[in-house]
């Protein structure tokens, strides 16, 4: 009954969605938490969730109206940052409960308004993908990749010293831009599998569980996008089987790796530094035996 | 052979905020070859002096150029090396020596998408210039904070710049660091290269310096005896009693 459960087209496409999220949303998380931005896919998302609301009233598809809303608000939130203001931090609070509130305030105005509509978005609904949903979910997912991978060593520039990739010469507001444009997409692909609020848990949470395992920016990345994978097809499996909620499922399993790699990695340098290995031992302080002689 | 443009020129630059400016009228220039020092106290202007001459700061008036270019139409950027006074180690998310440096080469490498042997060797290089050639794979976190800026000149060094500006480079720098990173510094000079370099205290650097500009109140203090202006480099003395100690030491302890 399970094996049935998990190889129904319904339960394909799912994990498709959910896989497609997975490999896209830590491959660009890794530059939002770089720059210490992890929680803008948040603030995204709640100005997404205004555009779902355009697409509903307006019988347009619910994607496009949430990218485009999406894509606009990662532009002004650049465009705030860039500037650097104190006051921008309010400017942004503005957008992003204003983009929320909105969102609310337009789905109840809808003729088909009802909470499932709304709660679908918000929390993700990987189960009900069709065909058409997961064709739009690789295209984008694969421009996302194609950004995030492909321009890797400018967008790791700019992310890591702004100033001196100025200096260099290197088009930073066009790479910024890039950047705010790309998180947008992301938002949106990953809108289906974990919904609106919980989006910016797997463009961050698969990463932090990364940099404490890998050597390096490009590694943490790629491993990112592998536990990201693996919480999204894992959690996916999860809830068709025991019928949990999926997106909350896949953020809560991702959860769990991190919690799980953080108290086995502090272990594990705990114990070598009670044991040190040959090289550094001796090093430290002269052994005791000395002492007794 | 025509005579070579000033590396950098800078002329009657003011710069700062509209109600308090941070520079005032200052002029200078930079031959090819040359080590100038920008000496001052904190607070004097030194850092407002070379990060507006790199463009990282709007100017209120006067002129910039490198290379014989008007700043606003200066594209070369590969020829300049900026080593940035050392903000804290972390990054959001760790990355290695080599990873560091390797972004130091796109001013050179540009758009391409893939980096040539050139430019693998060029970081390869500047890495073994600054004395990291064992810890590239290292993460920069994890490293002394004089290996840590270590990285940051290998960094400016991966594009084969003919400028080094350097921004308080040995501040809070280990020994052993300060003599590594000297050596490397002669190195670039002796290839030709011109060097900017903002100081309070010079260390094992004042060998290396030609000339040397002190700041106050951002303005340029005028040579006059007694005072470090133009001399030959076996002369300069930049904590030589004659010299108000205010200037250079003024709120360092």
């Amino acid at each position: 009954m399970t094996i049935e459960i998990l190889t129904s087209p319904f339960m394909r496409y799912a994990l498709l969605a959910a896989v497609i999220t997975g490999v896209s949303a830590p491959a660009l998380g890794t530059y939002l938490v770089q720059r210490r931005l992890a929680l803008i896919g948040d603030g995204i998302g709640h100005v997404a969730l205004t555009g779902v609301a355009v697409g509903l009233l307006t019988a347009t598809s619910p994607v496009l109206t949430a990218m485009l809303a999406a894509v606009a608000g990662a532009i002004v939130i650049e465009l705030v940052r860039e500037r650097g203001r104190t006051s921008g931090d309010v400017a942004l609070a503005v957008l992003f409960y204003g983009g929320i509130a909105g969102g609310v305030f337009l789905v109840n105005l809808s003729a088909s308004h009802t909470n499932t509509n709304l709660m679908t978005y918000l929390f993700g609904s990987p189960l009900t993908t069709t065909r058409e949903d997961l064709v739009v979910l690789a295209l984008l997912g694969a421009a996302v990749l194609a950004v995030a991978l492909g321009l890797r060593p400018w967008l790791f520039a700019v992310c890591h010293d702004e100033e001196y990739a100025r200096v260099s010469g290197l088009p930073v507001r066009l790479l910024n831009l890039l950047l705010a444009v790309t998180t947008a997409l992301t938002v949106t692909v990953a809108m289906r599998a974990v919904g609106l609020l919980l989006v910016s848990a797997l463009m961050v949470v698969p990463v932090a569980t990364a940099q404490l395992l890998a050597g390096g920016f490009r590694a943490t990345q790629w491993l990112a996008m592998a536990i990201g994978v693996l919480a999204a097809g894992a959690g996916i499996g999860f809830a068709g089987v025991y019928d949990t909620a999926p997106g909350a499922t896949i953020v809560l399993l991702a959860i769990g790796g991190f919690a799980v790699t953080t108290v086995v990695v502090a272990g594990w340098r705990r114990v070598r530094r009670v044991r040190p290995d040959a090289r550094d031992g001796p090093a430290v302080e002269p052994p005791e035996v000395v002492l007794t002689r | 052979m025509p005579v070579s443009p000033p590396v950098l020129a800078v002329r009657a630059l003011s710069a700062g905020y509209p109600d308090r400016p941070v520079l005032r009228d200052v002029s200078l220039a930079v031959a090819p070859g040359e080590v100038l020092a920008i000496l001052g106290a904190n607070g004097s202007g030194k850092s407002t002096l070379v990060r507006a001459a790199l463009g990282l700061l709007p100017v209120t008036t006067g002129t910039i150029s490198l290379f014989g270019t008007a700043l606003p139409r200066f594209r070369q950027r590969h020829r300049i090396g900026y080593v940035p006074q050392r903000v804290g180690a972390g990054s959001g998310v760790p990355a290695t020596v080599a990873e560091v440096v390797s972004s130091g080469r796109l001013a050179r490498r540009r758009l391409r998408w893939l980096p040539r042997a050139t430019d693998r060797a060029a970081v390869a290089r500047a890495i073994a210039a600054v004395g990291l050639a064992d810890r590239r794979r290292d993460l920069v976190g994890t490293l002394s904070g004089g290996q840590q800026q270590r990285t940051l000149i290998a960094r400016a060094l991966a594009s084969e710049p003919d400028l080094l500006v350097l921004d308080e480079p040995t501040t809070g720098v280990d020994a052993a660091s300060q003599l590594a990173f000297a050596a490397t510094i002669r190195g670039f000079v002796a290839g030709g290269g011109a060097v900017v370099l903002v100081a309070h205290e010079l260390g094992p650097l004042a060998e290396l310096v030609s000339r040397s500009v002190v700041l106050d109140h951002g303005r340029v203090v005028p040579p006059g005896p007694g005072r470090t202006g133009d001399r030959a480099p076996d002369h300069v003395h930049p904590h030589a009693p004659a010299e108000p100690p205010g200037i250079w030491r003024g709120n360092h302890r």
